[in-house]
Parts: C-alpha cells; structure tokens; sequence
C-alpha cells in the first residue's frame, strides 16, 4: 500500500487516524482540494456550519461534551478571520481543538492576495499553539503533533494553516505514533512530598472545603469519580466554579452550589471563612475571587493545576501541585487512605453546623408569581421535567446562563456548556450543534437569551440540515438582561441601548428555518408547553416570554468580598457599587 | 479620641492582588527555543499581551544542528510577576528551557555598543583618552569623528555614553544583554 498521497489527502487520512468521525467547516478557495478528499470518503462525517464562528464553537460543544479533540476546516482569510472568537473562548476554557485553515499558495504569501491574512499571525494569541505548513514534508508531523498538543497538559486549540500548493503537492504520508515531544512535555503526577503536605493539612483542617474547576472535567470521567471518593473520604463540603458544575454530583449532601459572582450563599461565605482551600482544577479568576485583597484572608490554599502559570497567578497559594487532576486525586486518596487518620469530627461538625445556618439563608430563592413567568421558575421546570433524561445543557451568555448554573442541577460532568472564560454570546445554539453530534439520541437544550440567540442563529439552518433535534430553551426578557441588570446597578437605571429592539417572531422564526416554534408566557402552560419541546422530535425554538426586570441574584457586587453578597431580599441594588467598583468589568 | 491618634488608612484597591505590593526587580531570563519562524514573535507578543516589560532581548541561534536559539531577555516586575513570566514563557510549546539567571546566583553579562562620536580639537583627543580609559576601540574614524567600538557590563557601556555626550556624541547602538552562568554547569 502507497504512502505517497498529496497534502489534502494526507489531511484527511491524518483525520481518519486520529479517530475523528464529525468535522464542522465551511469550504472555500483556498480548501478545495481537501474538500475534494473529504467528497471521496465515508468515515469522516463533515457538517456544513453557516459561519466559521459557529463551527468553532460546535467543535468546542462536540470536545466539551464526549472529551474528545474537536475539529473545524475552514477556507483562508475570511474564514480563518471567523472563527477567533470561537478559538479564543476554547483558550480561555480550555478546550481542545484543532483548527484546519486554508491558506493562499506559499508563493503569494505576502503578497495580499486574495482572501490572504496572516493567520498565524493572528492567532498567535488565541492558541496554544499554531502552525502554518511550508512543506509537504513536515505536513504528516505536523497535523499528528496539533492533536497531542491541543489534548495534552492543559487542553487548548491549535490551529495548522496549510497553504494550497502544499495541499496539492505529493508526500510520503506517515501515521501516528508515541509522540514523545521534544519541548512539550506536561507532568502528570504530583510531587510526592508535596502530597504528604497536602494530606497533612487536609486532616489538621477544621474548616475546609473545596474549590473545584473546569480542569477536573477536562482530566477526564476518572477525575470526577476520583473527586467523589476524595469528598467522601473527608466529608469535606465542596463548591464549583461555573465550568467544573457536574464534576460533583449537585444532589451530593456536601455540595454547596456553585461559588462566585453569582454563586450560592453558603459557597461564598465558606470560601470566605474556611481555614483550608483545596483547589483542584480551578484558576481563581476575577468572577470567583470578587475583591482579592479580601479574598479567604484566613486559609491556607492548596492548589491543584496542569498548567503551572496558573499557581500563584492571582492568589497567594500555600501549597502548589502540579500535576493532572486525576493523577493528583488518585495520589491524595492513596495517601489519605494510608494515614490511617481523620480530621477533627468535632471542628468539622461544627463547620457544617455553619454551613447549615448559611444555607438556611436560600440564597437563591426568588418571588414566585402565578401572572408571569419567573425565569428561575422556567429553568426549574426545565429541570424537573428533563432531569430523568439523558441531558445536555448548552447556553449563551447573560442572565439566562446565571440561572441556569443557579437552577439547573448537574449529576455528571460533561453535561454542561458554557462559555465561562471569554462569555461569547452566541456560544450555545452551536455548540448545541456539537453536542447533539456526539449524542444522537441525548436531549440537547440551549437555554438562551433572546439577544444572545441571534448572535449565532443562522446555525438553525445547520441544525435542520442534519435532522438535529436541539431545543433553544429563549427565556425573553426583552433586554441584555445581564447589561441591564448592571446598569440598574452602576448606571442609574439609564438602559442605554440594551432593550431588544425589533425582535423577530421566534415562532414564525423557527417556522421559516423548518423548526417547530412553541410560545409561552404563562406560568400555568409552561409545563406542557415543555413537555410538547422535549416530546417533539424536531428541533424546537421555544420563546419563553419571562418577568423583563428580574435580576439575576445572590450577586458579589464588583469590587466586593464573598461575604458582602447581594440578596434576593435586598431591596435596593442600586448604589451598593462604590466608584473603585465601577472601574471592573 | 482613638480616630484622631490613629492616622487614616490608606484605602485598599480592590483589584490590586496583595501580590503587587512587593518591590520592583529586574532580572536576566535565559530561553532556549526552537530556532523555528515565528518563535520571536510568540516571545515579545506573550510580553506584550500580558504587559510585562522588556528591557533588553537578544537572540541568536546558539546551537545549529539541532536549530536551538537562545534568547536572553532583561525584564522587570514583582517576584510574582517574574516567576510568572517564567511559567508563561514554559507554556510556550516551541520552549526548551527557561531559566532566570537573577534568581540562580552568579552570572556574566555582557553587551555591545558602538558609539558615533564627532568633535575636533580637544574633544576629540579627550574622547580618544576616555575611550582608552574603558578600553574601546575605534572600529571606523574620520577627519571629524570616531566610532567607538566597547563590550562590557551594561553600566560601564552607559557611563561611557554619558561621558561621551558633552564631547560630540552623535549616536549609540547597542546589542542588548547576552548573559550566561558562571559555573560548570548549563542553565
């Protein structure tokens, strides 16, 4: 059998080798020719996205929710030019990818040719890693070693820029093997002796909790299992970050919520209090640590990462591991197991006894009202009446995606997606797309905003397409309800330009792109109205006509400590901001 | 009254990390990378995306066969900010190694300067004194200037530039520190 093949075929042999059965892309000049290998192939599954951004975030839906590498292909220039936003959210989350762009012939590099940009320069900031192929030669490498490098350490994406000549030209293909990279060589295990340290302080702790992120999702479901047994183990109380919901199970008894910005009151204030943190996974980010100089002033931190850049970064840190998150947990379990010991029964009583009065608090209760639907209510609907199915949860960014962190309950991981880092309205209905492509028969729900929706909604074309039956759960406030709820509280209450003006008719909408359209604004028809979207085959547009003023709450006002939260019950919001607050985003 | 003897605090920024409070360093990183297009580029722009500040960068392939560069870069910040340069800097894939020569002890540090210097008269006989006196040589000169060739630590190099201003200095170029460790052993 013949190795010799020209660049495109060796694309898509490369692809087929690396065990990638969905491709989203959009083709172009500057692709034809692989293409034209994809036309004369059945493994590979390719999906006709309607804009690169949507492909990128639908490869970022396909990773985040089966763990494996998502691919995109698109053309040079303005294709390339698309999909930033989507490369850049899946850096920022930590998401693998690995992102195939045409480029012109290596000949008119340079030359401003058209549909030319320097993609390699461009994304040189929104990768982890990228490439752009000057010869046949180092083509087969080169597309083997971007999948090591966007699915090893801390996951990222990578993007190979193949110039069209290359992909016409012939070379000797070569398989994947071992890569035993000569730079990139991330550690798995945790230091032995800083694991000792580590068990020391989690059984001299009286008042501990966790603090787990995204990176426990992304080590893989061993993590999360892991993560469960090391919970257990201590009976330790646990909160999560937005991207690692799921990691423990919501329904666990040592589960808090979710912390941060919008996080639970008895997460916060346990973060605020406790004596030990043990932060695996997680990269203390601005949304989780509110005002760092009072971030938990009394605690030794312990924390887990992949990347070492992230120990320290922010946050002061006692005691940095470096090491993958299931390596770490399987070694902190083995040597927890091995003392013999347990932490003091009385302290940690005593801690739960406060975490018990700060739950009592129902941080995230709300008005009910039987006249308009409350959009916590709608996600808790949402909830009970899809929790027996195997669901996936997408969402754009805003309000809608607070309150459904808030008051949509995760049992596993990898059921959520979310744009947690970059917050790119447009995110969901995409990677909708992506997670109903790695799960054909799961129900896939994008709950979204009516703004957020129509960032990205041509990709219902693409849904239709292939027959994919996601529902775009639009709880309709008709604001950028997160902008609004801010202006309400720095602002004055002057909502400058975030009133969704000229709304489409979501039903009619759905009805011109092929989709079923359901409406609601009915507190007592929501039930039924959800049954009819999760019972339908089809893909569902669903406008949830929701309460337009609600805030999204409990909140950590900018510029405030986790234990200055504001409350549902708080009466007045506005002014509780001072002018240092402001300056934040 | 407590609130009259007790000077007021100082009001605390809620977005400065208590990290930033320590005392500006300048250290010397050494980098060894692949010698692969682009691999400058990654370096200044990871400087120039998360504001650290270059103050001198030097590169030059070091190693040929096995295409290594080493770049050496002087760089200032916290002790935080520059042990996350140096993590920032090992996220880079086409990275060997970087190691910070400040906080490893001992090293040599060297740079190049040419100096254009112009005058007559006694200018320019106390330009050729001062330029023996740090031991630089003349590399090019002319009925009415002289350029002066001068390799040593960077203070030297500026002091002579200092020196040479009020005596017709017309202009400098300089190659940026290139520093290795003292010791048998590699970085």
């Amino acid at each position: 059998m013949s190795n010799l093949m020209n660049g495109a075929e060796m694309v898509v042999r490369a692809l087929q080798d690396q065990g990638v059965k969905t491709l989203f892309g959009y083709p172009g000049g500057a692709v034809l020719p692989i293409y034209d290998a994809l036309f004369q192939q059945d493994q590979i599954h390719h999906i006709l996205v309607r804009h690169e951004q949507g492909a990128a975030h639908a490869a970022e839906g396909y990773a985040r929710s089966s763990g494996k590498v998502g691919v995109l292909l698109v053309t040079s220039g303005p294709g390339a030019t698309n999909t930033i936003t989507g490369l850049t959210d899946a850096l920022m989350d930590s998401i693998p990818l690995v992102c195939i762009t045409g480029q012109v012939p290596t000949h008119l590099i340079g030359s401003d040719a058209f549909q030319e940009c320097d993609t390699v320069g461009i994304t040189r900031h929104c990768t982890k890693h990228n490439y752009l192929v000057r010869t046949i030669e180092d083509l087969p490498r080169i597309l083997h070693e971007a999948f090591y490098v966007a699915q090893n350490g801390r996951p990222g994406p990578v993007v190979i820029d193949i110039p069209k000549d290359v992909q016409f030209a012939v070379g000797a293909y070569v398989g994947p093997a071992k890569i035993e990279h000569k730079t990139y060589k991330p550690k798995l295990d945790g230091d032995a002796g800083k694991i000792e340290q580590a068990v020391a302080l989690l059984l001299a702790a009286r008042r501990p909790v966790f603090y787990t992120g995204g990176g426990v999702v992304n080590s893989g479901p061993e993590a999360s299992r892991l993560l469960r047994e090391l919970v257990d183990l201590t009976g330790f109380p646990i909160t999560s970050t937005l991207m690692g919901l799921g990691a423990y199970p919501a329904s666990g008894e040592k589960w808090l919520g979710m912390l941060g910005m919008h996080g639970t009151f008895e997460a916060n204030n346990a973060m605020h209090d406790c004596d030990l943190m043990i932060a695996i996974g997680a990269r203390f980010d601005d949304r989780i640590t509110g005002r760092l100089d009072a971030f938990s002033p009394g605690s030794k931190k312990i924390h887990v990462d992949i990347d070492p850049s992230s120990i320290n970064k922010n946050v002061k840190i006692d005691l940095g591991i470096i090491g993958d998150c299931a390596h770490v947990l399987r070694q902190m379990i083995d040597v927890y197991r091995a003392r013999k010991a347990a932490p003091d029964a009385a302290a940690l009583s005593n801690w739960w006894a406060q975490i018990n009065r700060w739950r009592a608090r129902k941080s995230l209760a709300f008005k009910a009202s039987s006249s308009v639907i409350k959009p916590q209510y709608a996600v808790q609907r949402l909830y009970e009446l899809t929790r027996a199915r195997k669901t996936y949860i997408t969402t754009e960014v805003g309000q809608h995606q607070m309150w459904a962190a808030q008051h949509y309950h995760f049992e596993e991981p990898n059921r959520w997606m979310t744009s947690g880092g970059l917050g790119t309205m447009g995110y969901g209905l995409p990677a909708a797309i992506g997670a109903q492509l790695a799960h054909p028969d799961a129900l896939v729900v994008d709950i979204a905003g009516e703004a957020s929706i129509l960032m990205n909604i041509q990709e219902l074309s693409t849904a239709i397409q292939y027959d994919l039956p996601v529902k775009i759960f639009i709880l309709n406030n008709e604001y950028m309800g997160m902008v609004r709820q801010w202006q309400e509280l720095l602002h004055g209450g002057r909502y400058s330009h975030s009133y969704s003006e000229a709304l489409p008719d979501f039903v009619k909408l759905a009805e011109a792109y092929g989709a079923m359209g359901i409406r609601c604004s009915d507190p007592a028809d929501l039930d039924a109205a959800i049954l009819d979207m999760i019972d339908s085959p089809r893909t569902v547009v669903f406008d949830c006509i929701v309460d337009k003023m609600e805030n999204c709450l409990p909140m950590i006002p900018s510029g405030k400590a986790h234990n200055e939260m504001l409350m549902p019950d708080d009466d007045d919001i506005a002014g509780v901001i001072d002018s240092a607050g402001k300056m934040l985003v | 009254m407590n609130a009259l003897t007790t000077p007021p605090a100082a009001p605390l920024s809620p977005y400065s990390s208590a990290l930033g409070k320590e005392n500006i360093e300048t250290h010397t990183l050494s980098v060894l990378v692949d010698n692969e297009p682009g691999v400058l580029a990654r370096v200044v722009g990871l400087f120039s995306g998360r504001g650290y500040n270059i103050e001198s960068l030097t590169v030059a392939e070091v190693a040929q066969s096995e295409h290594l560069s080493r770049i050496t870069i002087v760089t200032s910040g916290t002790p935080v900010a520059i042990e996350q340069i140096g993590h920032q800097l090992e996220r880079l894939v086409p990275i060997h190694k970087v190691t910070d020569l400040t906080l490893q002890g001992g090293s040599v540090q060297r740079e190049l300067a040419m100096i254009k210097v112009a005058g007559k008269g006694a200018d320019r006989e106390e330009a050729l004194r001062l330029a023996d006196a740090f031991r630089a040589r003349v590399v090019d000169a002319s009925i009415e200037s002289f350029v002066f060739e001068l390799t040593g630590a960077v203070d030297k190099i500026n002091q002579f530039v200092e020196l040479m201003r009020p005596i017709g200095l017309v202009e400098v170029s300089r190659t940026g520190v290139a520093a290795i460790s003292r010791g048998p052993q590699p970085m």
